[in-house]
């Protein structure tokens, strides 16, 4: 057995251990706790060791089963996929800190399944990562619907279980009845649905054939949350923050734009897509999310579900580039998963720490509340800056890229959509941050600590360091794009 | 078919024999069974006799491999004049699947009838279970027309009266009993007046000359009638919808023994008999087969799917649930057949076979569970996860078969069926799969949630794990559903090799 081959499967394993660890561990929390963590830093090991192998020479690969000809189980490494696994890896371990702190700061119930649900989703994720073929990405994107709808409906009253049918509902519907005949089309088009450099159906499909396809599985992914398949984005909101911050606002949904880049750069390729009448149509769709979303989430006072509606624009910023067949929109929408991601969970933890400081959730409450609690709003505000995109913070490159890229392919709707919301995303994050660090007006009070001390170390520490992520990306902004090209290459 | 060129499962000898001893085999422990001295004895000859035609069915299987087709002339009279078995792939898979299936079916009631029929009529009741194992082989073995009519009613006769023998548990299996009496009588009838127009027009009753003589008589009116005589004759046996109405109270209030077997194999080997006639018996070119098979059979199927799913979704009673998912089922398969491609028959066929393993999976599991506790509605099955782990997880697993969860065998032959539509350009059956796919969802999800999340009602009795006797069988069909979703080479070389034998022979 190859060292990539052993590696995969530890990328699997690790996560599956800490599950069946956890499971077993139920009356240790501690113990419990300690073996996530330790979990979580093995997978930033392996998932590091995989990416380094990746890009030159052969990438790691593995053939698990085939089931029948042409469709198989099996793992292999791109730029794209190594990225992705070791960015879900780093957050995971960062969001485990952030959960302890959030779960025990609100005594919540049931932790350990909290945690082995929260475990197998990371196994889905790196299933996603690093399928070989649209068939694998497929069965593991199933497996992270169905372990995260326990977390989503966590807390087990009506509303949550109501939003947790919704979740399903919409999640399974759509990738049972459009994702699976768009895969299965692909396959009796192509016979095989593996990933390949330049598209696999490049020069074998027809462009109405290719747009019928395109729109199957556009649509059918619905973790990518374009409209009119977000709904469930929203609702999922009911979750605890932890899994807001970790699986909605980056391992599901970026899972879904996965999907498409995978999609675009190595299934249709470049030329089909272009040629497809479809990617025009979506293109518009993707750019009306844009600005529809950041309209609402104007609209929104729960912080939480400003932050969802914020998400579903920023993905489609991400579907744009995946649907503009051109490399630097590829490469954009690679970086925008990441530094995204990277901002996004920061807000989300500064959400959650604010909520188990002061129980606190909505918008208008909120002002002067950064006199109480300055490094969480200091570090909103940096996640919120990189949000929007402005330098030194790493939001700023996959957003110009994007942009650029759009101007370059004659899409200007689409480069004007973008630097409308990027002046939305100003008016409805900036000032949350901004207005709880200015003292409050008049006589009114910032909101009181409802639990003693305020936010426990464990949750503010995390987002600290998400924070200095998005600073550090910045500078290191270069050797992602390089390390990314390959899956521009194959688009040329 | 590859695994069985190499396979030689019996010495010459026997080989030789095997068509024919596949049948003769049960047909005579069903005897033997009659005249045991008590229940014991009843269930080791029904397990032997069960083990030996399946030893048969793959000593068949590997000639069939290395053949192509087996002939056996009764008694030494040649064809078209004697009595012929004349096995091909397509005989032989039919043949391989009823006979293991009839394995773990016997098995499983080394358990199943002691709190069902009462002690007295066991052996007879194995004796009637060996008797539809012999039908049903016989079904598809047989190269006559006239003789498969005569393993039809043979098959049939026991199964009334089994499924009537579930009185003891549940009143209601009289009247299931009756109704599928009368039904199924009907459908033998018109089955046999429709071979009677087959005799008038060709004036043989052996199918291959039968299918020689047919080629040139397209517009004959006679065999015309004939044809549809027999496809809805054999359509009410196989539960062909709208004719299925026998068949959720048939399964429902059975014993628990013929619900295993008599939903893996009774429908199937009527489906066996409508795809030998209508695609071997007939010419397949002809306007009047294509026609009843795209206007009649597919929008039927369609239909099956949806609405059997549905109605599914709306049952109380657990069995009635995998008994309307059964004719949902059998839609899903017929569709395939209706394709009339390689691709097609290959996908249908291929479901079959997968629905066999996890619906006998599903009904033993249920039986299993019904052991300790008299449950019949849903809600009387709440917290068996907690009580019936081991049983409750060998349901589970065929569960996923029934819904197409991938890597498993109910995925792959939904993942056929999708492509060979693709390839007939059928968008409507790739929708309808689609819906009935999350239909599927709906109904399974509905049974996993009360049978793992809900607990045990107050008061009642906890249903208790299966012994080790039953486990056993359970287990290697639920295991079965997952090999063969894993490693799909053999079902699928079967499918494909009776799809090329079925549509290759002319």
């Amino acid at each position: 057995m190859s060292t990539g081959e052993i590696l995969i499967l530890l990328a699997l394993a690790v996560p599956l251990f800490a599950a069946a660890a956890t499971y077993g561990l139920n009356k240790l929390p501690d113990v419990r706790e300690t073996v996530t963590v330790i979990a979580g830093l093995a997978l930033i090991t392996v998932c590091a060791a995989l990416a380094m192998r990746t890009g030159h020479g052969t990438p790691p690969q593995l053939l698990v089963v085939e089931p029948l000809a042409g469709l198989s189980l099996a793992f292999r490494l791109e730029p794209l996929g190594a990225m992705f696994a070791l960015m879900a890896s780093v957050l995971w371990a960062i969001n485990t800190l952030f959960s302890i702190g959030y779960m025990r700061g609100r005594n919540e119930a049931h932790q350990t399944r909290f945690y082995m649900c929260f475990a197998i989703a990371m196994f889905a994720v790196m299933g996603v990562a690093m399928a070989a073929n649209l068939f694998t990405l497929f069965i593991f994107y199933e497996v992270l619907t169905l372990s995260t709808y326990p977390l989503v409906t966590h807390k087990g009253d009506e509303v949550s279980r109501k939003a947790g049918r919704i979740y399903l509902a919409i999640l399974v519907g759509a990738s049972v009845m459009l994702f699976l005949p768009g895969v299965i089309g692909v396959h009796v088009i192509a016979g095989s649905t593996a990933f390949v450099p330049g598209g696999l159906l490049a020069g074998k499909i027809d462009p109405v054939t290719a747009s019928a396809l395109l729109l199957l599985i556009v649509f059918g992914v619905a973790k990518a949350a374009l409209i009119p398949v977000h709904a469930w984005l929203p609702k999922a909101m009911v979750a605890p923050t932890p899994v807001s911050a970790m699986l909605h606002a980056v391992a599901v949904v970026n899972a879904g734009v996965f999907t498409l880049l995978k999609t675009s750069s190595y299934i249709f390729g470049p030329n089909v897509m272009s040629e497809a009448p479809a990617t025009q149509w979506l293109l518009w769709l993707a750019a009306a999310t844009i600005v529809m979303a950041s309209l609402v989430a104007m609209t929104r006072d729960e912080l939480k579900a400003r932050l969802a509606w914020s998400t579903i624009g920023q993905l489609a910023y991400v579907t744009a580039g995946a649907l503009m067949a051109a490399g630097a929109g590829l490469v954009g929408g690679g970086l925008h998963m990441l530094t995204h991601g990277f901002g996004k969970i920061t807000l989300f933890m500064c959400a959650g720490a604010i909520y188990v400081a002061t129980g606190v959730t909505r918008v208008s409450e909120m002002r002067g509340l950064g006199r109480r609690m300055p490094v969480v709003f200091v570090a909103f505000l940096i996640g919120a800056l990189s949000v929007t995109g402005m330098p030194p913070f790493a939001g700023m490159w996959s957003k110009f890229l994007l942009i650029t890229a759009a101007f370059g392919s004659g899409r200007d709707v689409i480069a004007w959509a973008m630097i409308a919301s990027t002046i939305l995303t100003t008016l409805y994050l900036i000032p949350i941050a901004v207005r709880g660090l200015l003292p409050p007006v008049g006589d009114a009070r910032p909101p009181e600590f409802t639990r003693p001390g305020g936010a426990p170390g464990l949750t503010v520490a995390p987002l600290v360091m998400t924070a200095a992520g998005t600073v550090l990306l910045f500078f290191l902004i270069d050797e992602v794009a390089a390390f990314l090209i390959p899956i521009a290459g194959a688009a040329q | 078919m590859s695994f069985f060129a190499d396979l030689y499962a019996a010495p010459p000898a026997l080989l030789a024999h095997a068509a024919v001893l596949l049948v003769i085999g049960p047909l005579m422990a069903a005897a033997a069974a009659a005249l045991a001295p008590n229940a014991r004895w009843a269930w080791m000859i029904a397990v032997g006799g069960s083990v030996f035609a399946f030893w048969m069915a793959l000593g068949v299987a590997g000639e069939v491999a290395r053949q192509g087709v087996v002939t056996y002339a009764m008694g030494g009279f040649a064809p078209p004049r004697g009595i012929t078995f004349r096995i091909d792939a397509l005989g032989a898979m039919f043949a391989l699947l009823i006979s293991a299936i009839a394995v773990a079916a016997s098995l499983f009631s080394g358990h199943s009838l002691d709190g069902e029929i009462r002690p007295g009529k066991r052996s007879l009741f194995q004796a009637g279970f060996l008797l539809c194992q012999a039908g049903l082989l016989g079904m598809s073995a047989t190269g006559d027309a006239f003789n498969a009519f005569v393993f039809l009613e043979v098959s049939s006769i026991g199964t009334y009266a089994l499924i009537a023998a579930g009185s003891g548990r549940d009143r209601r299996a009289l009247p299931a009993a009756f109704n599928y009496l009368i039904m199924g009588t009907v459908g033998a009838t018109l089955f046999v007046t429709g071979v009677g127009f087959l005799y008038a027009a060709t004036g043989t009753l052996n199918m291959a000359d039968m299918a020689q003589r047919l080629a040139t008589l397209d517009d004959n009116r006679a065999v015309q009638a004939g044809f549809a005589f027999i496809v809805v004759g054999l359509g009410i046996k196989a539960a062909m919808f709208p004719l299925h109405g026998w068949l959720p109270g048939a399964y429902a209030h059975a014993p628990s023994l013929m619900a295993v077997f008599l939903s893996a194999t009774a429908t199937k080997a009527a489906i066996y008999l409508i795809v030998r006639f209508a695609y071997t018996v007939f010419d397949p070119g002809a306007a009047f087969v294509a026609h009843f098979m795209d206007w009649i059979v597919a929008p039927l199927a369609g239909t099956a799917i949806i609405v059997c799913s549905l109605q599914a979704m709306f049952q109380t009673e657990l069995r009635r649930m995998l008994a309307y998912s059964s004719v949902a089922q059998v839609g899903y398969i017929l569709l395939g057949v209706a394709m009339g491609t390689a691709a097609g028959l290959t996908g249908g066929l291929l479901h079959l076979f997968n629905h066999a393993l996890m619906k006998a999976a599903l009904f033993m599991a249920v039986g299993a569970m019904a052991l300790s506790v008299k449950a019949v509605k849903l809600t009387d099955f709440s917290g068996a996860a907690r009580s019936a782990p081991w049983t409750m997880a060998a349901f589970g697993v065929a569960s996923f078969s029934l819904m197409g969860v991938p890597l498993t065998a109910g995925f792959l032959s939904k993942w056929r069926l999708v492509e060979a539509a693709i390839g007939v350009e059928w968008w409507w059956a790739v929708a309808v799969i689609a819906v009935s796919s999350l239909l599927a969802l709906v109904y399974v999800g509905r049974m996993l949630e009360v049978m793992v999340f809900r607990s045990a009602v107050a008061g009642g009795d906890a249903i208790k794990e299966a012994p080790i006797g039953v486990l056993i069988p359970l287990w290697m069909l639920a295991m079965a559903s997952v090999w063969f979703g894993v490693d799909a080479s053999i079902p699928e070389g079967l499918a494909r090799a009776s799809a090329a034998a079925v549509l290759g022979v002319r």
